[in-house]
């Protein structure tokens, strides 16, 4: 048996942060260049200064109203909406796949996208769509709730109750979500829903930011910080409980939590697949399996990931805009397979 | 022979007068059958205490109880209390617990791609404050537990790649960064060759020598003989018996719990019981 070298280089943890940081804010900012109009990494930086109140501090002439839009009110929103998405789902997934020692886990686990979906393809047909992130959140919810009820009903939450359940509550919403497609989607409304279904960060506003990114700093910093509570839960319940866990309610804490982020993230871009299942494995690969760096490392390449997939999303067939679910699960499905090919497990 | 091995307070002075683990009407129901009904054991500080009896009799279940982490099930009536010293077991919050108790499983295992060293490591998790990463002394204490473990050439392996006896020591080494002053282990020798289920117990040996208050789960009657002070043995739940190893491991003790014939002879060089079965 040949001993195998170890992941963790003693210079990658106090790098690889800042690094990660760097390259999201470099993702961000060369993101919004690129698209139909010639932008300059400068007239970003310009729009950024003047909307910052900085303009005038730094001498910084504004842009055009037509670039400056293009800049502020078009691209800014959705990628930004795009990175706390990302960064949010990337985590969740992480989180998730560790609390269920399952390694195909993802923030949907306990039916969270399926109720989401059943909720905004409701109010889609029904034509109100301003309500849509309001009736996604609730279905999301809602199946949280019946989930961890059933999960949790013979009073322990074991990793196997809790992924059967999430499968139970995920198949009755899909076929719900069918059921009210097949019987009255026409045309532009069907487009619509599958549109949605397939995730995508296309309508972000400056709403979507605060909500995407609020959830993802209120909620997500915490679970970023929970790393040593999962570490216990490496061989198992029993093992974390001998180390001082309280098994039970930190799990529920934790699928709380895990849940209502995904929950608002999902009310805002649909619920766009592969990034919160692929990205922990991948940086997994990098961090070895502890958690202290694996999640927050996670949420920021995450961020990037769902930027640059966005923005492929949005200029390779342009005019045309592809959901960005679609380059996920594209980009994503082959990565997965290239990692169960070098993992050999 | 000294492990080096120092539990987190000095183990000399008072606690040479440590009364070690006592439990006391330890009673378990899952689903409502009755696992454990009114176990009372002592196991002396600084001994090796044997938990023995045949499959299904309670083992496993008397551990984790002992450990506060049996998660099935319920305590029935009024609850078992245990006392490790002075300290009520049941009373002490969890991290405190786990600083002064550690538990090694039986199949523990992690799908994760772990170094054995980092596997270690959260052996130090009650030790530290939540947000904290590993600190030098955390590094220190981990490297020491893998000394004492026999396993300190592995801690660059990855945890999967282990054969079962070096998995099992780094388990050991585990509970070790706990820096416990009480010992559970359930079956540490079970997959093991026979050398390599000497060492565990010379393992054990050492660390009761420096004070660690140790109880094992045993299947091999004979391992017990060779290396156990006192013996705890169940049947269904119960204790039916209980004491130094020559008063337990007799025919008339053995013979109704396991159904086979016992012959007890006597260790050419060592002097200690040596049993011989057969089927009744």
């Amino acid at each position: 048996m040949t001993s195998r070298p170890v992941r963790t280089a003693p210079a990658l943890p106090a790098l690889a942060l800042p690094g990660a940081g760097l390259v999201l804010l470099l993702s961000v900012g060369v993101a919004v260049t690129v698209g139909p109009a010639d932008l300059a990494l400068s007239e970003v930086a310009r729009s950024l200064a003047t909307h910052l109140g900085l303009g005038g501090a730094l001498g910084v002439e504004p842009l055009s109203a037509l670039r400056d839009g293009m800049v502020w009110q078009l691209r800014m929103p959705r990628i930004l909406t795009a990175a706390a998405v990302g960064a949010g789902l990337a985590l969740c997934g992480a989180v998730m796949q560790s609390l269920t020692r399952n390694p195909l886990a993802d923030p949907y686990l306990l039916g969270l996208s399926s109720g989401a979906s059943l909720g905004a393809v409701l109010v889609l047909l029904v034509g109100v769509p301003l309500l849509l992130p309001v009736a996604a959140f609730a279905g999301a919810v809602g199946a949280l709730a019946l989930a961890l009820t059933l999960a949790g009903a013979a009073g322990a939450i074991t990793p196997t109750r809790t992924v059967l359940a999430g499968l139970a509550i995920s198949q009755l919403c899909a076929a719900a979500v069918s059921f009210v497609i097949f019987w009255s989607a026409t045309g532009d409304a069907f487009r619509e829903v599958l549109s949605w279904l397939m995730g995508s960060v296309a309508s972000a506003t400056w709403t979507s930011v605060a909500v995407a990114g609020g959830a993802a700093l209120l909620i997500g910093v915490p679970l970023a910080l929970s790393g040593s509570v999962l570490d216990a839960f490496t061989f198992g319940d029993t093992a974390a409980a001998a180390l001082g866990v309280p098994v039970n309610r930190t799990r529920w804490v934790l699928l709380v939590g895990v849940a209502l982020l995904t929950g608002a993230l999902v009310s805002q871009s649909g619920s766009i697949g592969f990034v919160g299942l692929i990205l922990p494995h991948a940086v997994r690969l990098l961090t070895g399996a502890r958690h202290r760096l694996l999640l927050p490392l996670s949420a920021l390449a995450g961020a990037s990931f769902l930027v640059w997939a966005d923005t492929l999303a949005r200029t390779v067939f342009e005019p045309r805009e592809l959901p960005v679910g679609i380059v996920t699960a594209a980009i994503g499905a082959p990565v997965f397979a290239a990692l169960l090919w070098k993992g050999k497990r | 022979m000294s492990t080096g091995y120092t539990t987190a307070p000095a183990v000399t002075g008072p606690r040479a007068a440590h009364a070690g683990l006592a439990g006391a009407d330890v009673s378990w129901e899952i689903d409502g059958r009755l696992v454990l009904d009114g176990v009372g054991l002592v196991a002396p500080a600084g001994g090796v205490t044997g938990l023995l009896g045949p499959n299904g009799s309670g083992k496993s279940t008397l551990l984790r109880v002992l450990a506060g982490v049996q998660q099935a099930g319920r305590a029935t009536r009024n609850g078992p209390v245990t006392t490790f010293g002075a300290a009520d077991l049941g009373a002490l919050p969890r991290r405190e617990r786990a600083r002064v108790l550690a538990l090694v499983e039986q199949d523990a295992t992690t799908d994760l791609p772990l170094s054995v060293l980092d596997a270690v490591l959260l052996g130090r998790i009650p030790h530290r404050a939540l947000l904290a990463g590993d600190s030098d002394a955390d590094r220190a204490a981990a490297r020491s537990a893998l000394a004492t473990a026999g396993a300190a050439a592995l801690a660059d392996r990855e945890v999967g790649t282990l054969s079962g006896g070096e998995r099992q020591r780094v388990h050991m080494a585990r509970a070790l960064a706990q820096e416990p002053r009480l010992l559970l282990l359930d079956e540490p020798t079970n997959h093991l060759d026979i050398a390599a289920q000497l060492a565990a117990m010379r393992t054990l040996r050492d660390l009761a020598a420096d004070g660690v208050t140790v109880v094992t789960a045993l299947h091999d009657l004979n391992l017990a003989a060779a290396t156990c002070d006192h013996l705890v043995l169940l049947a269904d739940g119960r204790v039916v018996a209980a004491g130094p190893v020559a008063e337990v491991l007799v025919p008339a003790v053995l013979e109704p719990v396991y159904g086979v014939r016992v012959d007890v002879l006597t260790h050419p060089r060592t002097g200690r019981p040596v049993l011989s079965f057969d089927e009744g």
